[in-house]
């Protein structure tokens, strides 16, 4: 479980993040909505602890992140898997080779078992016969298999997700937010996906953080999404008119 | 201001190159790979100039000497002298702050524009250690280059020396071996691993810290290039008033 408190983040004289609190439980995907600029990703970016805050705590699993030294920080961060909205593959390595990367920096595995662990982890994102492409060989959808694989094979307790889904069809894009959902509940990972996808809101959104100008607007899940009279969130996530008719259909069919 | 604050950037980063060492089979690869791409991969284009140069400094040295009354082996020492005093360590340096230095920002710009970076630093890896310390290490063999560059430049010389006419390959060698002191060659090394440490580390500073897309990977190379430049003919100057006035 990761639980914020208070955060505040500031670029010169701009406040971007204006004190929000929030919990990403375990076991179930965490979304972070909201439109661009709304700092979606400056606050992935804290959860990551690429960026210092000025104000507030994040504590993972109780240990707050930034009362700890920095060996206690890099156990955190050898658990986190993460899956960048560019994929961020390793260009100069085939996409076994990025899956087997961090085990050969974090663990004292044999080769053997390195790839033992390899072929299972490619075989879990439906990627058997890729091992010796190179990152730029493969399509977009591959690319973020691959991320999600490279993220998970090492058993982190948390997977972070920038937008998994942008650039890909909506059919792949619902392949991704399945896997990730599926790893999500296998491994009990507490996954935190940041995105603008209202199809993975709709999809896999066991708990949703709504941020509009750098606070915490709404908060809720993909079933309590639909009756909310929030008028931010609505106008937000029922911007298309595709989306107001399925919100009035739920409503009705509930009613 | 900017440029205080680029500088003292530059001086942490050096720092935080050494801390939190990557694991050393991961690292071995590291250096291994660059090895390749900086050394072994520059070896071509060093020995092309370094030939043809010492070629052109024998010709305009023949060229200069009309004068009967100084002999031809004038010809061999001046080329041996240009060479090892300043061509091979110098010139070649600028050169491959051109090849090596706009390799290194680009590929290092690439990744930071790509996420690559902050994937590294996610896991807990000490970027800098893992991109920046195997090409400072892998350039300590650039003076396995520059002699490279003194031998090929002498040896073109001699060749145009000998094949262009302009004296005898006796009198070219017997040039070459002419008031030969060895604190020069050492001169020479000491200002080659000092452009090595230039070399490898001002690159990797504009292509860590580069902000932007592809656009600015392209400027930052440039600049990475004038300012390693800037910076080894400064030094030049200083380490040439320091080891020979």
């Amino acid at each position: 479980m990761i639980e914020v408190n208070n955060l505040h983040k500031s670029f010169g004289d701009t406040e971007v993040l204006k004190g929000i609190s929030t919990s990403f439980e375990k076991g179930k995907t965490n979304l972070i909505i909201g439109q661009s600029g709304s700092g979606k990703t400056v606050f992935l970016k804290c959860l990551l602890g690429l960026f210092d805050y000025e104000e507030g705590t994040i504590a993972y699993d109780g240990k707050v992140f930034s009362q700890l030294s920095e060996d206690e920080k890099r156990n955190i961060r050898a658990e986190i898997g993460m899956v960048f909205q560019g994929s961020a593959l390793f260009d100069s390595m085939t996409i076994a080779q990025n899956v087997m990367f961090p085990l050969q920096m974090f663990t004292k595995q044999s080769k053997s078992e390195m790839e033992e662990r390899v072929d299972f982890v490619l075989k879990r994102v439906n990627l058997d016969n890729a091992h010796k492409k190179m990152p730029s060989e493969a399509s977009g959808g591959m690319q973020k298999r691959v991320a999600i694989a490279r993220a998970i094979v090492n058993n982190p307790k948390y997977l972070f997700c920038d937008e998994p889904n942008s650039g890909l069809d909506p059919k792949t894009a619902i392949v991704i937010d399945n896997l990730i959902q599926e790893i999500t509940d296998e491994y009990q990972i507490t996954t935190v996906i940041n995105s603008h996808d209202m199809n993975s809101v709709m999809e896999i959104g066991e708990k949703i953080v709504f941020l509009k100008n750098g606070l915490k607007a709404w908060e809720g899940s993909n079933k309590t999404i639909f009756k909310t009279d929030n008028g931010v969130v609505t106008d937000f996530v029922y911007s298309s008119n595709l989306f107001k008719k399925v919100r009035k259909m739920y409503l009705d069919e509930n009613s | 201001m900017n440029y205080l604050h680029n500088i003292g950037t530059y001086f942490l980063m050096i720092v935080e190159m050494f801390r939190k060492p990557t694991k050393w089979s991961v690292m071995k690869q590291l250096i291994l790979k660059d090895i390749d791409d900086l050394i072994i991969g520059s070896l071509g284009i060093v020995a092309f100039i370094s030939f043809f140069v010492g070629g052109v400094i024998t010709i305009q040295t023949a060229l200069n000497i009309d004068n009967p009354l100084i002999p031809k082996y004038l010809v061999g020492f001046a080329t041996r002298q240009s060479i090892i005093l300043e061509f091979a360590p110098t010139f070649m340096s600028i050169i491959m702050a051109g090849k090596v230095g706009s390799f290194i920002t680009s590929s290092i710009g690439t990744m930071r524009v790509t996420e690559q970076i902050d994937a590294l630093e996610v896991m807990g890896i000490n970027s800098l250690n893992y991109l920046v310390f195997p090409k400072f290490i892998s350039m300590l063999l650039y003076p396995f280059v520059i002699s490279i560059a003194m031998f090929l430049g002498i040896l073109g010389g001699m060749a145009a020396c000998v094949y262009g006419g302009f004296s005898t390959l006796e009198d070219y060698i017997v040039g070459i071996q002419n008031d030969f002191e060895t604190f020069h060659v050492i001169y020479a090394f000491i200002k080659t691993f000092v452009f090595a440490f230039i070399l490898a580390t001002i690159p990797s500073f504009h292509g860590y810290y580069m902000k932007g897309g592809a656009l600015e990977v392209g400027k930052a190379s440039t600049t990475s290039f004038v300012w390693t430049s800037v910076v080894i003919i400064l030094l030049n100057y200083l380490l040439t008033q320091m080891l020979l006035s």
